[in-house]
């Protein structure tokens, strides 16, 4: 790996969860350049030639084993657009971690704009696990708009982990899906925003094959005065289950929308939705407040434990 | 030693005021006091005047001494009063294991985690990491919510009708429960019962009715007036058969 300074390093503990070198594949992408990357007999990663961005293709069968992609952020008013495609092999069943950090310590706007394309062969199963942070002293605001695009094949299955816990001053993460026969989709989305952060969550989901499901969940934390819109859109378009859900909690002068959409394009489709938004229960916080915490801490406690 | 000083607590709403407790003073040094009388007679906002949940009207709560009517919850919870409520509280992503060691004051080992939850009664393993959301019944998380209590081990520890919600099986072991906290604990306890097998453990009864102390005794004393009262012997007699 190349050479790395204390903010890079801090960022991609944040992100990724890495404290050194990562076992597997991996491709490091720092302020636009490739830092780091390895590959594995089963795992290849190539540089796109005509735009920003990397193939990850896992050969068919590849079990156990983990990609991490993570991308960091150290310059102010630097504006990236990358393009990841991922090439999932029938029957594979690995773990693809990415994530992207921003410390912006200057007065311009710092940018990671990704888009994350997904094809998932007959009866592949991947975890996919993203985590944003952002970082900086500086005016410059924080961007990030991730896209994902999951095209699901037969049998296949995709569990998608995303967080943005902190220091994102706009976000407006888009996820499409399209599953076919059998295939089966789990999206879990934790979410807190502060400050005058914007925050905006879209998915549409396509339930186009027999059999398929898809399990949207949403929990987000507002606070100060920072907003959130939460659009979930689900089409069920043949005998198939979907179940969207968004539970948010919001405190001082925060605004949350939740916008829940489904459609059953067939009469053996079954779908629900639910959402929920409502401040921090009174009983709870005196719960907590009996076992000897102050208000303060019983509320960072009942936020850690819905966001954990 | 806790001791209530002419405590009284009204309420008003559109049909006029509701004088719920009525100068109300006692005090407690019992290892286990048990407070009975009809439903609405006052019970519970006499618990949570103690643990501070609720303000009185007038009056005053003195733990040891110290006078701590205008200490807030968490001041009081620091000085020793633990209070489980009556229908414990439910949150989303916080586990047993979590909230055991926040009420415990310190990041508990697996293993003291699952020692309070074996003497509720509860196989540790199966619980320890679970949400305390609505996947767990209402027998449960009273369990857990007495959990707490012993994990808090404080002075005072108060339980409001911690039968309530409990089915039959779930009741017996419960009994025991308070049957092991009664040889171990330090304090007192102080617990809102309707329930006869409870109310026999007591070393001194209270009985609340329309705000006021109705009797006060030891339990040799209260329990024989109790089953001969046609409106508390009503409720005992009648849940009697349910705890056998």
């Amino acid at each position: 790996m190349c050479l790395m300074d204390k903010i890079q390093k801090f960022l991609l503990e944040q992100v990724a969860d890495l404290h050194g070198v990562p076992a597997g594949a991996y491709n490091i992408r720092s302020d636009g350049k490739m830092a780091a990357r390895n590959t594995t007999a089963n795992i290849d990663i190539v540089t796109k030639q005509d735009k920003p961005g990397i193939d990850i293709i896992i050969k068919p069968g590849t079990k156990n084993e983990s990609v991490h992609i993570p991308v960091i952020i150290t310059k102010t008013d630097y504006q990236e657009m990358v393009y990841n495609d991922f090439y999932i092999g029938e029957d594979c069943d690995v773990v693809i971690i990415a994530g992207c950090g921003i410390n912006n310590c200057g007065d311009q706007e710092s940018r990671h704009d990704g888009i994350h394309s997904f094809y998932l062969a007959k009866n592949a199963h991947i975890k996919y696990i993203e985590k944003h942070y952002g970082e900086g002293d500086g005016l410059g605001g924080r961007v990030m708009n991730p896209t994902t695009v999951a095209e699901l094949g037969e049998g296949a299955y995709m569990e998608m982990e995303t967080v943005q816990i902190k220091g994102i001053d706009n976000t407006r993460r888009k996820t499409a899906a399209t599953l076919a026969e059998n295939a089966k989709l789990v999206i879990s989305e934790k979410l807190m925003t502060h400050g005058e952060q914007y925050a905006e969550t879209e998915f549409s989901v396509e339930l186009n094959g027999e059999g398929s499901s898809a399990n949207v969940v949403s929990r987000s934390v507002a606070k100060n005065k920072s907003r959130q819109l939460f659009l979930s859109k689900i089409n069920g378009n043949s005998r198939c289950t979907g179940h969207s859900e968004c539970d948010a909690i919001i405190m001082d002068e925060a605004s949350v929308s939740a916008i829940p959409e489904i459609t059953a394009n067939s009469v053996d489709a079954s779908l629900i939705h639910e959402a929920a938004i409502g401040k921090i229960a009174g009983e709870q916080l005196i719960k907590l407040m009996t076992l000897g915490l102050t208000e303060e801490e019983a509320e960072e406690q009942i936020v850690a434990g819905f966001l954990k | 030693m806790l001791e209530l000083k002419n405590i009284s607590f009204s309420a008003g709403d559109e049909t006029g005021i509701k004088h719920i407790l009525s100068d109300v003073s006692l005090k407690i040094n019992e290892r286990f006091v048990a407070v009975t009388g009809p439903n609405g007679s006052g019970k519970s906002t006499l618990a949570r005047i103690i643990a501070g949940v609720t303000a009185p009207t007038s009056g005053s709560v003195i733990l040891d001494g110290e006078d701590i009517t205008d200490m807030g919850i968490t001041e009081r919870a620091k000085k020793g009063i633990s209070f489980a409520f009556q229908q414990p509280v439910r949150f989303k992503g916080i586990t047993v294991f979590d909230l055991l060691s926040l009420a415990s004051g310190k990041q508990l080992s697996v293993s003291e985690a699952c020692d309070y939850l074996s003497q509720v009664g509860m196989c540790a393993r199966d619980y320890v990491n679970r949400e305390i959301n609505g996947s767990l019944s209402g027998g449960e998380l009273k369990r857990i919510e007495i959990a707490t209590i012993l994990a808090r081990g404080t002075k005072v520890s108060i339980f409001d009708e911690p039968e309530a919600g409990i089915d039959l099986w779930s009741f017996s072991n419960l009994i025991t429960v308070f049957e092991k906290m009664y040889e171990r604990i330090n304090g007192s306890i102080l617990i809102i019962s309707h329930q006869e097998r409870i109310l026999e453990i007591a070393d001194r009864i209270l009985v609340i009715a329309d705000g006021k102390i109705s009797a006060d005794g030891s339990r040799d004393k209260i329990m024989p007036q109790l089953r001969d009262s046609s409106r508390v012997c009503g409720r005992i007699t009648d849940k009697k058969e349910g705890c056998a």
